[in-house]
This record gives C-alpha cells, structure tokens and sequence, in this order.
C-alpha cells in the first residue's frame, strides 16, 4: 500500500513527490478544475453571443467601453475599501487576544468563528435587518434625534462596505491572530525597555512582525470582497454594479457567453493582480 | 517589566480597546439581531421585534408551503456530504504524496492543490457551467458535487498536511524498526495522530459546501435548487421572514457542531494555528 510508504519515510526529509498518492486529487484538478478554465478562454474568443464567428471582438468591446472599464475600477475599489476596514478593526483585536489569557482566547476565537460559519446570505440578511430604512442604526439615530427622516443605507457603497466589514473580517482575524501568538515578547519588552512608546512598539516591532500574517489576511479578504455576489447585489442593489454581478447577469439573463467570460478572467485578473501586489508588498516589506 | 504609563500609553490602550469593542460588537451584532428577528410576530423585519413568537419557525417547518425550502435544504447537505467525503480522501492522499518532501515539485503541487481557495470561485462556477455545457452533460446533483469538491478539498489539504507536519518522524522509525509494514504503521501510527486535523478540515470543507454561492449559481437549477441560491431567491423577491428563522436553525445546528468538533478536534486551537 503506497499510503504508507509516503508515512514511514525513515529519514524526516523525503527526496520525491508520491505521484501515485498525489495523482487521484492531481488528475481531478485536471478535469473539473483546469480544464473548465480552459474552455472559459476558449469560449472569450467567440466574437459573438451565438458562438458562431471567431474574434477578439467581446474583450475589445470590454476593455474600450467606459463602463466595464468602470466597473473593474469599482470592484477593485471594494475590495481595497474591504481590506483597510478590516485591518482597522482586525489589528485591535488582536492586539486584545495576544494580551488575553488561554481561557479568554478561546471565547474570542468562537466569538470570531462563529459569523465565519454562519452562512454568508444569512449575514448578509443580517444587515439588510440592520441597514433598513426601518433599521437597527436608523431607529438608534431616529432615537437619538441625530437625524429626522432615516438614512439611506441600502445600495450604498458604504453599506455594503460595512456589511463585506463584518462579514470578511474573520478571514483577517484568523491568520493575523496566528503569527501574533507567535510573536516573541522578548522584543516588545525590548522596545519598551528602550523607552518606545506603546505606538512607537506597536508601528516599529509589532506591525514589521505581524506583516505576513496580515498579508495572508488581506489576500482572503480582497478575493472574498471583490467576489461577494450576494452581498453585492442584495446590499448594493442595481445601483452599484461589480463583476460579479456583470458576470451573473451577462452569462444567466443575457445570455452572451464570450462577454461573460471575458468578465469572468477579468474577474480572475483583478484578484490575481491584487494578490501579486500584496505579495510584492510582503516581499518589499521584508527586504527594507 | 516595570510598565509606565505615559499619556501616550494611556491613549494606545484607549484606541486598541475602543476599536476591539466596536470590532467585536461587529461581529456578534448581526448574528444575534438575525436569532431575535426570526422570533418575531409580525411580517416586517423591525428590530427590535414587537412581539415574540415560534410563528416563524412553524412556517418554516410547515411540509407544504416551505416543501421548495427543504428539497433545496436537502439537495444542500446530499451534495455538502458526498463531497466532504471524497475531497477528504483525494485530499489526505494527496498530503500524504508530499508531505515532508522539500522539493520545488511538491511546493508546486501545494500551491496548486490550495489555489481554488483565493482564485475567485465565481469565475470558476462559470468555467464549469461552460465546460459541463460544452461536453453535453445535463445539470444534475452530480456535477455540483463535482463543482463543489474541487473548491472545498483544500480545506481538508491544508489541516492535513499541517499535522502531518506536526507529526514526529521519530514514532514511524521507531515502528519501521520494530518490524511493522508500512501500511500498519499508517494505519495505527499515521492516520490516528492526524484524525483530529482531518476531521477538522472535513468539517470546515462542509460548511464551505453547504455555504456555497458562487459554484451552485451556476450549476444548480429550478430541479436541483441549492439551499442558499433558493434563501438569496427569497431575499431578492419578498423579504421572507421564514430566512431568520432558516438562519436560526442554522446557526444552532452548526453552534452544535462547533461544540462537538472542539471536544474531539479542538477546532479553535486548529483554526488559529
């Protein structure tokens, strides 16, 4: 049985890839996962709705139109705005857990856990309840005479900018919580002991330290933003338009396939590209 | 360490627990304001609630009039299930194959065994309906299943591959010296120490499936409807009331979940290490 050669490797460094345990996961990735990428490349260079006629015709109809163009701007708008939302709230927090006892961190890990493994369209109905016109904050600011007619919140960027807050900010949490229990105290002290302020420690030892967990957060987080349909469409209504919903809505009510999938690897492209950048950041980071 | 408190300490202290308290509050917030909604007496969203009631969940549980509720429900977790299972076979196997190899080979097949987890899956679900379109397959329960375990495998990967990492070469050697084969030394060496990681990841890799917007958009139809494409339906046309109460049932079952998975896996130490 080839699953226990891969185990009882005498030496802690084995010297080759198992292939014939790697292929069953490998050759299914081949299958349902590249090839479908594949055809979705193929399918972009039909140059009309009925796949009839080759051509580059949908990705330069795409990328000349002021309002896709737009629309990729948006998209990446979001999931920046996502990123810097969470990591306002998310490096507090963990800061706040790094300090707590065992006990106390394991409550903050269910209390984090659990809107993770809530279902993403229920905490987005969740702030429909919340951002309403008949809402929590508008009944609070109604309450408080802060305002006399309710705000609009729904199908506004910054509503659905504080709903992707919550509903994205575990997957900062969860890496960054991580590389900050990791993180040797000895340094802190050092840093204090030489008369660094808490700021001063935190901007110069702390956020240095911390960077790569922060970076594999804002990577999960920028993916899941940009790529939040339901969130997208049910908070930010007809209004805002993102990929997603131009993908949905090209491939599922229109019917143009090549121009959905050109918006899809556009979709593809924009998170690749943020995770490039965050990863170049991460090196960046290290080498100064 | 003898601590001073400076005014700027002082106001570092303020600022991280003022927004720890707000980011907490963000998080439980919604979760609790969705369980007090669904025991409301009325047909509006109004928080807080009028009245309280069960009226809600005796709708949703009611066989005729939510019958479209629960066939999506259980097209959810029959699709959630075969999936969890076979993804955590091809997945434990393939941790196995690379595992301790340092080689650039296996890096690579790491990245590519984890990449369904930050490439955008909506684009992915679009990819599938091309490609099952283009080889003729009608949509089916099959095919989400197929859909779905490509994206939630690497759940059940990475927690897999992380314990065996953790595991100590020492035991194996120690049994491989004693005269057992390789496969008893797996099975009685190997596979019990990384259970608890495998279990964790199956259960996450459930979740993710049951959770599942941006594959069953595109693969699931008016006969295969998925549990979360039929709540989104609903949100879309009339605020439904009946989605609180799915939402409270849900986050009961998996508050349960969680429980039972900590005592056995302890999930939370997993997840934040």
């Amino acid at each position: 049985m080839s699953a226990a050669a891969a185990a009882t490797g005498a030496s802690p460094v084995r010297d080759a890839v198992e292939w014939r345990l790697a292929a069953p996961l490998g050759l299914t990735y081949v299958v349902f996962f590249a090839a479908p990428f594949l055809i979705l490349l193929g399918i972009s260079f039909y140059a009309d709705a009925e796949q009839t006629r080759l051509g580059f015709d949908s990705w330069v109809k795409f990328y000349t139109d002021a309002f896709y163009l737009k629309v990729i701007f948006d998209t990446l708008k979001l999931g920046v705005f996502a990123v810097v939302a969470t990591t306002i709230l998310a490096y507090p927090l963990a800061l706040v857990f790094r300090a707590s006892s065992s006990r106390m961190q394991r409550v903050l890990i269910f209390i984090i856990l659990m809107p993770l493994l809530t279902s993403v369209v229920i905490r987005t109905f969740a702030w429909i309840v919340i951002l309403a016109r008949e809402g929590v904050i508008n009944q609070t600011l109604m309450g408080l005479g802060l305002t006399a007619t309710p705000l609009n919140l729904l199908q506004t960027e910054l509503g659905l900018v504080l709903a992707l807050t919550q509903i994205e900010m575990p997957l900062m949490l969860l890496p960054l919580l991580a590389i900050m229990n990791q993180l040797d105290q000895n340094l802190i002290d050092a840093s204090r002991a030489l008369g660094a302020s808490k700021w001063r420690t935190f901007f110069r030892v702390i956020l240095p330290l911390t960077l790569p967990g922060w970076i594999a957060g804002a990577t999960l987080v920028f993916a899941s933003a940009t790529t939040a349909f339901i969130s997208q469409s049910v908070i930010g209504g007809a209004r805002l338009v993102y990929l997603p919903a131009l993908i949905w809505q090209q491939s599922m009510v229109v019917y143009n396939w090549p121009f959905a999938a050109v918006a899809s690897l556009t979709l593809l492209f924009t998170v690749l590209t943020g995770i490039m950048a965050l990863s170049w950041l991460g090196r960046f980071a290290r080498t100064t | 360490m003898s601590q001073r408190s400076t005014p700027a300490d002082i106001s570092f202290n303020l600022t991280v627990g003022l927004i720890a308290g707000i980011a907490i509050l963000i998080l439980v917030a919604p979760v609790l304001i969705v369980i007090a909604t669904s025991f409301t007496t009325t047909q509006a969203l109004r928080f807080p609630p009028p009245g309280l009631s069960l009226r809600w969940y005796g709708e949703l549980f009611d066989p005729v009039r939510s019958a479209p509720i629960h066939t999506a429900a259980l097209n959810s977790l029959w699709v959630a299930g075969w999936a969890t299972v076979i993804g955590s076979v091809l997945s434990v196997l393939a941790a196995l194959a690379i595992t301790r190899v340092s080689r650039p080979s296996a890096r690579a097949l790491e990245a590519s065994f984890l990449s369904p987890l930050v490439l955008p899956t909506l684009s992915y679900g679009l990819a599938a309906l091309m490609f099952f379109s283009v080889l003729g397959i009608r949509p089916s329960l099959n095919l989400l299943i197929a859909g779905h375990l490509v994206v939630i495998a690497p759940f059940v990967f990475r927690t897999t591959l992380a314990s065996l990492t953790q595991l100590d070469p020492a035991l194996l050697e120690a049994s491989a010296n004693l005269g057992a084969s390789r496969f008893y030394s797996f099975r009685r060496i190997t596979l019990p120490l990384i259970t608890p990681g495998i279990a964790a990841g199956a259960f996450l890799a459930f979740i993710a499936s049951m959770d599942n917007v941006p594959v069953s958009l595109f693969l699931s139809t008016a006969r295969t409807s998925m549990l979360p494409i039929r709540m989104w339906g609903m949100m879309e046309s009339t605020l439904d009331v009946r989605i609180a109460a799915i939402a409270g049932v849900l986050i009961v079952a998996i508050l349960l979940l969680m429980v039972v998975m900590d005592r056995f896996t302890g999930l939370t130490r997993r997840v934040s290490a």
